[in-house]
């Protein structure tokens, strides 16, 4: 908390002009879906990470500014995103790798699911 | 990292007054909650991503589900309206982030009307999530699903556009079936509006022009469009005939679809809820200036905390529900 009391109003919108131009550019590339992101990097296509990396991006603004964490100490800031960032990629990896795994049980077994 | 307790207050740590992490007691139980709701939502969001792996070739195009905006009706509008509702949900963020800082200069009109804008901002996303569920219940083309359980539409061979039911059906036979837009009543009251699967059949006999897609997605991310022949093939295998979505199934193709859905968007919608019921709550306390007889605003930090937490989860379900 800012003890000086002192007015964050410019910084406020600062961050909501980064927050709707990340978000414009992310609809006018989700509405042309350009060609060149139609390539496999890791997986998955370039325009589905471009979208991931906006999407934290933002959530850092939102976290850092609005929540405003940057004013925590970090003992405290810590305590909220450390178990966030090692539990969500935890899980995340566990069931995407799952998922594909039925996705190819599904393919390749001897029953057809579309009949 | 600093010190969790601190040094000169050795001799009455457990006296009370210390303030660990440097927070207050309400701030940090605030962002214990949310930090444990964020996992809820992970959880969430990995098993929708589980799902769609599971079905990464044929699962629904979002944009050509989510495609309509207000008093445009038959244009082709995909995910300019998400984008609006995300925009006014940022937007109400920016007037909680001045409410408080209005806050901590102990302004208390000025918070007040802030806390307003915000509460306008909240219903506005309500509304506005409601008239994305109405669409997504009542459904725009309709569909026929296969004993497989396989949703098929039905596509104009000379314009390649999608087809409606009703541009080339009519329904004549008694349809005994609930699933329709207008749920069990619509047995009753509209018998006339039901299509059968043999309605279906006969019209795409009449009607040389139209063929049938597929749940399958091709190599270029498109759904597969089959040929007249195969398309009357296909057609054989219909059992139900599928407008709108339910629990149960649904005309944009992977039953899971809707339900992941209903069930994403209802929790964060009820988060939003709750946040515009306690926004309301605040917006009282501030014009009966409880928090001026108190010398702090920390309470409108709090439940601030928690809208923009709001916010940060709705970011994501963009994400991956409207935009990957």
């Amino acid at each position: 908390m800012a003890h000086a009391h002192a007015s964050n109003v410019k910084r406020i919108w600062t961050v909501f002009f980064i927050l709707s131009v990340v978000t414009i550019v992310e609809v006018i590339l989700g509405i042309i879906r350009p060609e060149w992101s139609m390539t496999m990097v890791v997986g998955m296509k370039i325009l589905n990470w471009i979208f991931i990396i906006l999407t934290l991006v933002k959530a850092y603004y939102i976290a850092w500014a609005f929540m405003h964490l940057e004013g925590e100490k970090g003992s405290f800031r810590w305590s909220i995103v450390l178990p966030l960032i090692i539990l969500i990629p935890y899980l995340i990896a566990l069931l995407l790798t799952e998922g594909h795994y039925i996705h190819e049980v599904m393919r390749e077994g001897f029953i057809s699911w579309d009949f | 990292m600093e010190a969790t307790v601190t040094t000169a207050t050795e001799g009455k740590v457990w006296g009370g007054g210390n303030r660990p992490l440097g927070a207050s007691y309400g701030k940090m139980m605030i962002w214990y909650f949310i930090l444990s709701d964020a996992l809820t939502f992970s959880g969430f969001l990995a098993a929708y991503g589980l799902t769609r792996f599971k079905f990464i070739d044929s699962w629904p195009i979002a944009d050509e589900v989510f495609n309509h905006f207000p008093f445009l009706h038959g244009v082709d509008a995909p995910m300019y309206y998400v984008a609006l509702m995300t925009f006014i949900l940022i937007f109400s963020s920016v007037t909680m982030v001045l409410a408080v800082d209005a806050g901590h200069q102990m302004k208390r009109s000025k918070v007040a009307w802030y806390m307003f804008f915000t509460v306008i901002g909240g219903l506005i996303f309500l509304g506005s999530q409601a008239w994305e569920w109405k669409n997504f219940i009542q459904g725009s083309y309709g569909a026929v699903e296969t004993k497989g359980g396989q949703i098929l539409q039905f596509v104009d061979a000379d314009t390649g556009k999608r087809l409606a039911l009703s541009d080339f059906a009519t329904p004549n036979t008694e349809a005994k079936q609930s699933v329709n837009v207008n749920g069990i009543t619509a047995e009753v009251d509209q018998a006339e509006h039901i299509y059968a699967v043999n309605d279906i059949v006969e019209g795409f006999n009449a009607n040389q022009n139209v063929l049938i897609r597929t749940e399958k997605l091709n190599e270029h991310g498109h759904k597969t469009l089959l040929t007249r022949e195969q398309s009357a093939e296909k057609l054989k295998s219909a059992v139900h005939v599928v407008e709108g979505a339910n629990l149960i199934r649904n005309e944009y193709g992977n039953k899971q679809f809707a339900d992941f859905f209903f069930f994403i968007t209802g929790f964060h919608g009820f988060h939003v809820f709750t946040g515009v019921v306690l926004n309301i709550i605040i917006f009282f306390n501030v014009i009966l200036g409880t928090y001026e007889k108190r010398k702090s605003y920390e309470m409108v930090e709090k439940v601030g905390l928690y809208w923009h937490f709001v916010d940060l989860v709705w970011v994501f379900v963009f994400t991956f529900f409207y935009l990957v």
